[in-house]
This record gives C-alpha cells, sequence and structure tokens, in this order.
C-alpha cells in the first residue's frame, strides 16, 4: 500500500504537478461526513421496502 | 489523474453498500425461490386463440394438492376470466395468466402479486394467502378507455 | 469576450429553449389536470378523455420539454467552449430543429384528435395512427442531427487543437449525444421496423415482446440523457456560479465515461414483472443498473466537495460551516442546488425500483411517478429553471435582474414544495398499491382503494401549486426577452489546480464506445434469441 502510494506520488510528480506542494489532499471532512448521510438515507429506504416486500411474500 | 483519499474512501463504501444489496436480493432470488414473475419456457399461445389453447380453454382454479391450486387466468379489456374467484385461506395458489387482447396488469395490492399480462406469452407466479380477506385484484397497466374499471377481487375464506 | 447574441447560434438555441417551455406549459396543464381528475376534485369537460390528456402530458414533458431544452442548452455552451458553430453543423442544427418542432406539433395533433391516446410508451399491441409513430421519427431522427452538429463540432475543435484535452464542457455535450444516439436506435428500429409497417397495415402483427424490449433498450438511457446535461450544469457551471473551482476534471470525465457505458445495457430492469425473458438475464441487468449508481456516488461527493471547498477558501470552519457560505439569494445557484437535494430521495427511490424481485412492491404503481418526478420534474427541471435565468439573457443580449431573481426564488421555492408534496403522496400511496396510469376510480369501494383517496386528494392540491409556478415561470420568460439590454456570460468554471493532470485516455472514445458495444450484445443477445423465437405475434387493438 505505501509502496503504491509513493509510486503515484512520484509519478505525480513526473507529471509536473504543484500537487505534491501541499503533500497533503485538502481537508474535506465535511463532504465525507455529507455523503455518508446520503449512503445511510440510501440504506435506511431501501432496508425498509425490503422489510416490507418479506412481510408481503 | 488523483483520487482524493476520502472520495476513495466514499465510492468503496457506497459500492459496498450497492453489493450487499444485490446479494441480499441475489440470494432471496437464487436460494429462496423469491424470482421476479414470468418464465420463459411456457407455452407460447397465439394471441387470438387463447380461448382454443389449453389451459386457458378452461380458465379457473383447478386444485392440485391438499389447499394448492393453479389458477388459469385471461385478462381481457376490462376484465378477468373468471373473476371473483374464492378460495381458502391459506391456500397456494400458481396463477397462470396472459392476455386476450393488449397489454394487462395483474396486481393484488399488500400482496407482491405483481406481473404484466401479455398477449401471446403466460406469466407466472406463486402466492400464499395466509390472511383472510377480500382482496382487490385490479389491471395497473393502461389499456384503454375502460382501464380504471378493469378489477375484481380474490376471496380468502377463513 | 464573444458576442453571441443576436448570431444565428443564439437564435438557434433561444428557438429550442422557447419550444421546450411551451411544451412545459401545456405539459403543466395536463399534469394539474390529471392530479385534478385523480384526486376526484373534476370531471374533463367536452368528452377529453384522461388518457388523451396524460399521453400529452408525457410526450410534451418527458420527450419535447427535455430534449428541445438540452439541445439547445448544449448548443449554446458548445459555441461558448469551442467557438461559433461552423457554418454547416449552423445548417444541420436548424434542419434538426425544425424536423423535431414538425414532429411536435404532429405528435400532438395526433393526440388532439384521439387519434393516438396511447401514453408516451405506445406500448403494442395498441395501434395509434401511424402519423403519430412518423411525428415519433421526425422528432428522433431530428435530434440526431443535432448529434451530427454537435459531434463535428466537438472533431473540429480536436483537429484544430492537436495533443489537446478537449473543453469539459464540449466532452461531457458530446457524450450526452453519443449515449442519445445508441439509445435512440432501440426506438428508431422499433418505429421504423415495427410499428409503421404494422400501423399502415402492410404486416397484420407485431411482436409485443420485441416491441418492448426495444423501447426500454432506449427507455433507461432516456433518463440518463435528462440527467447528464443536469450534470454538466452541476459539475462546470455551478462552481462558477458561486466563485469555486471545478473539484476535479478527470473524476466527472470518467463519470461520464461510466454513465456512457452502463446506462445502457439495463432496460431489463423496467421489464421485470414480464414474462417471457429469463431471471437470470433480469439479474444480469440488475447488477449492469446497480454499477451506473456508481458515478453517482462519484458526483456527490464531487459536488459536495466544491461547495465544502469554496467554503474553506472564504474562512469557514468546523464541520458544516461551508454550507453556511453559499449564494442562496441567488436563483441561478439555488435552483440547481435544491434540485441537488432532492436527487437523494430520487436515487434512494430508483435503486429501490431496480431491486430485482423488490420491484413487486413498486412496479407500476404511483410510486414509480413519485420516483420520476423527484429525478426528471424535480432535479432536471429545477436545473433546467436555473439555467433559464442566465441563458436566455446571455442569449438575447440582455441583463439578469433583481426583479428577475427575486421570481425564480419564488418559482424554485413553489415548484420544490409542490413536488416535495406531491412525490411524497405518490410514494407513499404508491406502496400502499394505487396504480399509476388510473383516471378516478374506488374499484366500486373497495376498501383497500378507498384508503388511497386522501393522498390522491393531496396530489391535487400540489399540482395546482405547480402550475402556478409555471405560470410565475412564463411571465419571467416574458420579462427575460423584454430586459434591459446588457451582456450575460456563459459561466464556465475553471478546473481546481490541485485536481491533477487528465490522463488522455479518457478523452479516447473509440475505447469507451467498444466496450459499450461489447457489453450491450453481452446483455440483450440471449434475451432477444428467447423472444425472436415466441409464437405468432398479435393484431393491432384501438381501444380508447
Ligand atoms: C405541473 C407540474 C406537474 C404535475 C402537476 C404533474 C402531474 C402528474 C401526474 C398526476 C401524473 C400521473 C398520472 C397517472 O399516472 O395517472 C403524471 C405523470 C407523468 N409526468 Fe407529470 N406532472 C408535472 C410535471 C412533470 C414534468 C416537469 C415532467 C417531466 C419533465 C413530468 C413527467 C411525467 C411523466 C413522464 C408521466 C408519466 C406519464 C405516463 O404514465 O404515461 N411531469 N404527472
Ligand atoms: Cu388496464
Ligand atoms: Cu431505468
Amino acid at each position: 500500500m505505501d509502496a503504491r502510494r509513493d509510486q503515484m506520488e512520484s509519478k505525480r510528480r513526473e507529471n509536473g504537478n504543484n500537487q505534491q506542494e501541499h503533500g497533503q489532499d485538502e481537508p474535506l471532512k465535511g463532504t465525507f461526513a455529507s455523503v455518508l448521510m446520503l449512503g445511510a438515507f440510501i440504506a435506511v429506504s431501501w432496508i425498509g421496502v425490503f422489510l416490507l416486500f418479506l412481510n408481503r411474500s | 489523474m488523483h483520487i482524493h483519499r476520502l472520495e476513495k474512501l466514499w465510492i468503496i463504501i457506497g459500492t459496498a453498500m450497492l453489493v450487499v444489496f444485490l446479494v441480499a436480493i441475489g440470494i432471496g432470488a437464487y436460494a429462496m425461490g423469491n424470482h421476479p414473475p414470468g418464465h420463459t419456457s411456457s407455452i407460447k399461445l397465439d394471441p387470438e386463440k387463447v380461448y382454443e389453447t389449453p389451459p386457458f380453454d378452461n380458465p379457473g382454479l383447478e386444485k392440485i394438492g391438499e389447499n394448492e391450486y393453479n389458477a388459469y387466468i385471461v385478462a381481457y379489456i376490462y376484465g378477468y376470466n373468471p373473476g371473483n374467484i374464492e378460495i381458502p385461506v391459506g391456500a397456494t395458489v400458481h396463477f397462470y395468466v396472459t392476455s386476450a387482447d393488449v397489454v394487462h396488469g395483474f396486481n393484488i395490492p399488500g400482496t407482491i402479486v405483481n406481473m404484466m399480462a401479455i398477449p401471446g406469452e403466460v406469466n407466472e407466479m406463486t402466492y400464499t394467502f395466509d390472511e383472510p380477506a377480500e382482496y382487490l385484484l385490479l389491471c395497473n397497466e393502461y389499456c384503454g378507455i375502460g382501464h380504471e374499471y378493469m378489477a375484481t377481487t380474490i376471496t380468502v375464506k377463513g | 469576450m464573444i458576442q453571441v447574441h443576436k448570431t444565428t447560434d443564439s437564435k438557434l438555441s433561444l428557438s429550442h429553449i422557447l419550444v421546450a417551455y411551451a411544451a412545459l406549459t401545456i405539459g403543466g396543464i395536463c399534469g394539474m389536470l390529471q392530479g385534478l381528475v385523480r384526486g376526484g376534485v373534476i370531471e374533463l369537460p367536452y368528452g377529453i378523455g384522461y388518457y388523451q390528456v396524460l399521453t400529452a402530458h408525457g410526450v410534451l414533458m418527458a420527450l419535447v420539454f427535455t430534449t428541445f431544452f438540452i439541445i439547445g442548452f448544449l448548443y449554446a455552451g458548445m459555441v461558448r467552449t469551442t467557438g461559433p458553430l461552423l457554418p454547416t453543423v449552423n445548417k444541420i442544427a436548424w434542419v434538426g430543429f425544425l424536423m423535431m418542432t414538425v414532429g411536435t406539433v404532429l405528435g400532438v395533433i395526433m393526440v388532439l384528435l384521439n387519434k393516438a391516446t396511447v401514453l408516451y410508451t405506445f406500448y403494442a399491441p395498441m395501434k395509434a395512427s401511424p402519423w403519430f409513430y412518423v411525428a415519433l421519427v421526425l422528432i428522433v431522427v431530428g435530434s440526431w442531427c443535432a448529434l451530427v452538429a454537435i459531434v463535428s463540432q466537438f472533431r473540429y475543435w480536436k483537429r484544430t487543437h492537436k495533443g489537446k484535452i478537449s473543453p469539459l464542457f464540449a466532452f461531457m455535450a458530446a457524450s450526452t449525444m453519443i449515449l442519445w444516439f445508441i439509445a435512440t436506435l432501440g426506438v428508431a428500429a422499433t418505429v421504423l421496423l415495427q410499428f409503421i409497417p404494422w400501423s399502415f397495415g402492410w404486416v397484420d402483427t407485431i411482436n409485443v415482446m420485441i416491441s418492448r424490449t426495444l423501447f426500454w433498450y432506449f427507455g433507461h438511457p432516456l433518463v440518463y440523457f435528462w440527467l447528464l446535461p443536469t450534470y454538466v450544469v452541476w459539475y462546470v457551471i455551478l462552481p462558477k456560479m458561486i466563485g469555486g473551482k471545478i473539484f476535479s476534471d478527470s473524476m466527472a470525465r470518467l463519470a461520464f465515461i461510466l454513465f456512457l457505458i452502463f446506462s445502457v445495457p439495463v432496460g431489463l430492469h423496467h421489464q421485470l414483472m414480464e414474462p417471457g425473458i429469463s431471471p437470470t438475464w433480469k439479474y444480469i441487468q440488475v447488477v449492469l443498473t446497480f454499477l451506473v449508481v456508481v458515478p453517482s456516488l462519484m458526483t456527490a461527493f464531487a459536488m459536495f466537495a466544491t461547495f465544502e471547498s469554496y467554503g474553506r477558501s472564504k474562512g469557514a470552519k468546523g464541520l458544516f460551516g461551508w454550507i453556511r457560505m453559499l449564494p442562496y439569494g441567488d436563483v441561478r445557484f439555488l435552483a440547481p442546488f435544491v434540485g441537488m437535494l432532492l436527487f437523494i430521495p430520487a436515487g434512494a427511490g430508483g435503486i429501490i425500483n431496480a431491486s430485482n424481485q423488490m420491484n413487486a412492491v413498486v412496479h407500476n404503481t404511483l410510486f414509480v411517478t413519485g420516483h420520476f418526478h423527484l429525478t426528471v420534474a424535480t432535479t432536471v427541471a429545477l436545473t433546467f429553471f436555473g439555467v433559464t435565468y442566465w441563458l436566455i439573457p446571455h442569449l438575447t443580449g440582455r441583463t439578469f435582474t433583481k426583479k428577475l431573481n427575486r421570481m425564480g426564488i419564488w418559482v424554485t421555492i413553489i415548484w420544490a414544495i409542490g413536488m416535495v408534496i406531491m412525490s411524497a403522496a405518490m410514494h407513499i400511496v404508491g406502496l400502499f398499491g394505487a396504480p399509476r396510469r388510473t383516471a378516478y376510480t374506488t374499484y366500486n369501494d373497495h376498501p383497500v382503494a378507498l384508503e388511497w383517496l386522501t393522498y390522491e386528494r393531496v396530489m391535487a392540491i400540489s399540482g395546482v401549486l405547480l402550475f402556478i409556478a409555471i405560470i410565475l415561470l412564463v411571465i419571467s420568460i416574458v420579462m427575460m426577452l423584454r430586459a434591459p439590454k446588457g451582456e450575460e456570460e456563459f459561466p464556465i468554471a475553471e478546473v481546481n489546480a490541485a485536481a491533477g493532470q487528465t490522463p488522455a485516455v479518457l478523452d479516447k472514445w473509440w475505447i469507451w464506445i467498444i466496450i459499450l458495444a461489447v457489453l450491450i450484445v453481452f446483455a440483450y443477445t440471449m434475451p432477444f434469441i428467447d423472444l425472436i423465437n415466441s409464437g405468432p405475434g398479435s393484431k393491432g387493438w384501438v381501444t380508447w
């Protein structure tokens, strides 16, 4: 995993990308929390209808 | 091409969720026999000769076991032949449905009986009626000017 | 900046957009009437049939409003990102516009004459007047002119900019039209090879299952044809609207390629309750359907990320501080943004619908109608409304005024509330089993059906609310056409510098089209062989 990361890092450097100047991804914690809530909403709705299906079959 | 660490994580989580859904319905279909209705090996009918082709030459209930029935039903504009079926509670019914004219629906609200009646094809599904009630059987595919009148009942006697 | 107004290119886009809104207005009247009839509030006068109105609503909304708006919008964006349309491209585009318009008028006339009350899905063996099918051919072939126009313009740019990655908008426009072309092959095949010979009486019968399968081969990618231009707005335009950047050019392209590949070989998920198709092929297409969810998950991340990174650049703190930094007072942002939020329940509903045997709970109930009023009539429509508020001023050389903005915000709020209430009622009553495409009925006062009435009344009320929004929208459009002269730019955002370079492979179409072709052949060959071997076909029926 680490080796792959290094490889990608060096590739990026070759590309002359300015990303390595920050080294780190920008902070997107809020985004991550938001999509997780979205995922939870999908899961809850789906499970609800799945249970309805089982109940009716 | 750079993908944000959290985006990768999200794609993995999201995809895993979809895989779980697929596995759940896959097990339901393949291990528990809960396939969606319809099969391909069925009798192919000439839509103009429905009433001359067995088993639809004699539509209705056929008792095949203790509290188990085959129901051969023809959907037509705007009704079901036969209508007003009566069965005892706990009966397992194998529905065989076709259409004598245009496409119709075959839906019993509150159950998972919901299938298309298509001319030239026979749709099939099995359902066990555990609750005594007067079930509504309705057409849920537009079939013409009288579509909203196309319904009958299935009475399950306690 | 290039002056675009008063050019033949700008007239081209504007014409498409005005036809789209004419369709939306008439379709909206139909929609309101449907709600009122189903809720038992009114009965239709003068022998107008419920299903006649419903056919008009489906055709005008799902086929005409969307197709015209999308094509008009994509032309404007091509001009913005690749320069004025080449003279031949412009000519082809006008020919396409004329064909589509003639097709629309002919189709609507046939519906008004009650010669084509077959709903917009025109399922065989109901047989409409042959001219209705000819109208559909005109609309589809007209839209192919737009394909030729946009792809030629795209290729011209590539030829004159050797070695460069194409502009993101142009790339997305071309992928949208390619998707549309591959999808419409199905509907063209069934209409040209089956419906037209049969309805003119040259052949006696039609293979019903093949016509349905070809229709749904088209019908599912059709919804992606609505969604992709919506995503174009979200990816390329919204970031500019808020003053931010495109989160990642390559991920955006990758998402579009995944849509292109996976949104076609999945049409059987509309036929899960049908005979004649083996359960295994149904399940395989269900799996492919779930794959097409992945690029939407990517899109959700990219959108939130665009907003968060903009908010943080403006000093937002905490986990959700950035949410407060967005320009909610600007309709050009607000409308697409609300559409985006409502795509969350819309998408969840879609996954439920596609879940193989679970489809039995919702198939042909109002749940499905609720679902696509959230997707196309809310997410897509609100995004297009938001675009309209700057695109018409941009095309006509007018300014987007404060007053227009206020009107637009009202339209957005009323539309969103109306659609949320209507769709919620439809989803709930659908789970109880209320059928879609059905006029007012209580099924002889059957107790099960009587329980549905309350929800159907709610649908009626929200339909009136939605119609009010359409009136405000039409007034805004008239106001836009008379707004003070000026310049409004076509907003195109820049890519975030941290996003990295776009790999050239993403711009290599032929690879993706070959993969798509292989998938289509894989997913459809066996089901088709089964269907071709079925028994005699059906004669035609006129049941209305
Ligand atoms: C004024 C706003 C609208 C109202 C009040 C409305 C209302 C309705 C109602 C009540 C139905 C269901 C009728 C039935 O199944 O019996 C329906 C169907 C439909 N609507 Fe809408 N709608 C509106 C806007 C839209 C928009 C903007 C679109 C798409 C862009 C759209 C697309 C459709 C489609 C495709 C159908 C299905 C037609 C069919 O089943 O053949 N609607 N609408
Ligand atoms: Cu019907
Ligand atoms: Cu679909």
